[in-house]
């Protein structure tokens, strides 16, 4: 079964959400154009509405997370969905349960809506497969696969900074080989037709072939930023140096931190992004992380309205919205 | 009981060709071709007419998942499915739980094979190191004795190149054969797709080719410094290939194999995440399976086997890095090699010399030919049945197909063993 197959109903509309790999950018768009509509609602000061009343969310977080789970909650929150949050790691598949089992038992509980993370890439594509015809899986981050909503509000963030995407530089800093969240911008920034996506990391955080995603490939920070317009930093894992990809925290820095000094060579105009958690001093100075072109923290926002929009495109596909 | 096998068409692959002609049978021995023995006079007669009368298959490398394993498999379903596919001799690696490292274990898979009925021919490859943790070595000498064939560590590591070197040398000390399956843990890692733009799309831990080929070059140096009689099994890297048809050109007592899946399959059928494709060592690129069949055409790969690995169904319904690795192989082994000569890789009796005489010769089976005097493990298979592959209709108690909905040609009718007919 391919990832369009998967995620799109006979009809073309979002079923599950799994990957931004197999999507089009008509989908993409009208996740953005929703979640446009959704940024008043939580600006009002009752920020709810009904498209989720009577509906139970699942959100089962094999891994840990911090924004990614508490946005997601708050986006669920915000449309009246009843929710149970579950923190995997400590209950039944510690006992043993399979993953199948845990699926099953929860289907049992009339489940609608399953958000799920969990170390293996490929778990929310095996969710997908076996849950109930009319459940739906929304991927929370699957291994070093993909990230999809975390693409979608860092592109909703771009777009609300920059509105064209055809005639934008991109570019990502550090370890794409683990990040999910690259894999997911990258497919993202390809379907929305992104002038150039620039890759910038050290040969060992570069899984073989990343151009085959469709990036120019930059060894040097400083080549990598001349004229970007959107600079993307990712989290270095401080694991990374026990594996020995990295020499140290420090060498990393002083070739691909990004300091106030490299950014200048982006265009002035340039935003900051980082899908967090940073490590201020690692891969980004404290002070371009604080700064003027830094929008990291609109970012967390725009999460809450990102996941609100692909959650009401999967409901409303079923023609079950509870509309006032 | 005598039998005679009438106005087949005999594949031999010994002399590479094919006849029509009659075989006769009296006990476990075959006592004439052609022409009946005086005073022959047959108990049983098998009409072979347009169908194909080739030696049983002999499988270099099979898990039947029995001792420790037999929610999986056993030996009774297995050698069952083995002899419906028309393999009548079989080679167990040393990774049984326990591990193949005393006669007791030994004892208990003859035992469990006498039981099941003794369908097949059922060989014990011993563990060179013992408990395969690649630190003392393993009682080799009464492990012969006791019927090993071959010595290998199941593709576990040695704790150092001077433990291999050690086993490898006492191996050839005993006038064994050792069996390697060439892999660097370290490089594996915790991969589980051949490393490539389909692994990182996927996000997949990916395995690169150096995992297979870096420990290869290391033990072909071993082979040239021991001089131990060596089988390379299941290789899948095109520099695999060329590094040992360097090594036979070097005049290395060595020989090798692949798995059949890798001749047909590579990354690229994974597709989004189909855990029947989670093979060690992985799947491939297309340049690698092309080098593959190359390798097996011009005889650097000597022998093919079928790395048979059933599963239950619970052990790849998981999410693909988390699956476990192998595919049931036992019933698309003879369609696969048919296919090969479809694909004009190899003619049929070559292809049938890949699956008998030639791993009956590297391993020292008394199998892999139909001539006189020799024992008679023979198959009969219907060229003309077409039929579509579906794990749920396998002989094997393994389901866990990578080749669901392929169509095949060929169907074994008959198969005898030691004279007997066991299916």
């Amino acid at each position: 079964m391919s990832a369009n197959n998967l995620q799109l109903d006979e009809n073309g509309k979002l079923q599950h959400f799994l990957s931004i790999g197999g999507l089009n950018q008509q989908i993409l768009n009208e996740i953005l154009d929703t979640a446009e509509s959704f940024t008043s609602v939580t600006d009002r000061v009752i920020k709810k509405v009904p498209i989720l009343r009577g509906k139970t969310v699942a959100n089962l977080f094999f891994e840990a997370s911090t924004r990614t789970r508490s946005t997601f909650e708050l986006a669920e929150q915000r449309l009246s969905a009843d929710i149970l949050s579950l923190n995997v790691d400590t209950s039944a598949t510690a006992k043993g349960e399979s993953l199948l089992d845990t699926i099953h038992n929860l289907e049992a509980m009339q489940i609608d809506m399953f958000v799920i993370r969990h170390k293996d890439s490929g778990s929310a594509h095996f969710f997908a497969q076996h849950v109930r015809p009319g459940v739906s899986v929304l991927n929370a981050g699957d291994g070093q696969h993909e990230h999809p909503t975390q693409a979608m509000l860092d592109m909703f963030t771009i777009r609300h900074h920059k509105q064209d995407f055809t005639q934008l530089r991109v570019a990502i800093v550090g370890d794409i080989m683990h990040s999910r969240v690259a894999r997911s911008q990258i497919h993202a920034l390809n379907l929305l037709n992104t002038a150039e996506i620039r890759v910038i990391a050290p040969k060992t955080l570069l899984p073989v072939d990343t151009e085959s995603l469709g990036v120019h490939l930059y060894d040097d920070l400083h080549q990598g930023l001349q004229d970007v317009d959107v600079v993307i930093m990712l989290r270095l894992q401080k694991e990374r140096m026990r594996g020995a990809l990295l020499p140290s925290e420090k060498e990393y820095f002083n070739q691909f931190g990004l300091t106030q000094d490299r950014l200048d060579r982006a265009k002035p105009d340039a935003i900051v992004m980082h899908p967090g958690p940073a490590n201020r001093g690692v891969e980004i100075e404290s002070s371009v992380m604080d700064g003027n072109q830094s929008v990291i923290l609109q970012q967390v926002g725009f999460g809450i309205s990102v996941r609100m929009a692909v959650m009401s495109m999967i409901v409303g596909r079923s023609g079950l919205q509870a509309g006032e | 009981m005598t039998i005679q096998i009438k106005n087949g068409t005999l594949i031999d692959p010994v002399n590479l060709s094919e006849s029509t002609t009659d075989i006769f049978i009296e006990g476990k021995l075959i006592v004439s071709i052609g022409k009946a023995p005086p005073a022959f006079s047959a108990e049983q007669i098998i009409d072979a007419k347009s169908h194909w009368v080739i030696p049983g298959l002999v499988d270099g490398q099979a898990r039947l998942r029995e001792p420790g394993q037999t929610h999986k498999a056993n030996i009774a379903s297995e050698t069952s499915a083995a002899v419906k596919n028309g393999i009548t001799s079989l080679c167990i690696p040393p990774d049984t739980q326990p591990v193949i490292d005393n006669s007791a274990v030994i004892d208990l898979i003859d035992h469990r094979n006498a039981k099941a009925g003794n369908l097949c021919h059922l060989y014990t490859i011993g563990a060179l190191s013992r408990g395969l943790e690649g630190e003392h070595l393993s009682n080799m000498a009464s492990l012969k004795e006791n019927g090993c064939i071959a010595f290998s560590n199941a593709g576990h590591p040695f704790i150092n190149n001077l433990v291999q070197r050690r086993a490898m040398e006492y191996a050839a000390g005993q006038s064994m054969l050792v069996i390697i399956q060439p892999r660097d843990d370290d490089l594996y890692a915790n991969g589980c797709a051949h490393e490539s733009s389909i692994s990182t799309r996927l996000g997949l831990p990916a395995i690169p080719e150096a995992a297979e080929t870096a420990a290869l070059a290391k033990d072909i140096e071993l082979v040239a410094q021991t001089g131990a009689r060596t089988h390379f099994g299941q290789l899948s890297c095109a520099r695999s290939v060329d590094m040992i048809r360097q090594a036979k050109a070097n005049g290395l007592p060595i020989t090798a194999d692949c798995a059949m899946h890798q001749l047909f399959l590579t990354d690229h059928d994974i597709g989004e995440f189909d855990t029947n494709k989670l093979t060690i060592p992985p799947l491939r690129g297309q340049y690698d399976k092309q080098a593959l069949r190359e390798g097996v055409a011009d005889g650097t790969i000597d022998s093919i086997c079928s790395d048979h690995q059933p599963h239950e169904v619970d052990a790849k319904l998981r999410p693909f890095p988390s699956a476990e690795p192998g595919i049931s192989a036992f019933d698309t082994l003879l369609p696969l090699a048919i296919r090969l000569v479809e694909e004009k890789v190899l003619s049929m009796p070559e292809a049938v010399a890949k699956l008998s005489t030639k791993p009956a010769n590297i391993l020292g089976l008394p199998a892999g030919q139909i001539a006189i005097g020799e024992q008679a493990d023979i198959v009969i298979v219907d060229p003309d049945v077409h039929w579509i592959c579906s794990g749920k209709n396998f002989a094997s108690r393994g389901r866990n197909t990578a080749f669901e909905g392929w169509d095949f040609n060929g169907r074994v009718l008959q198969t005898l063993v030691a004279g007997q007919i066991v299916y």
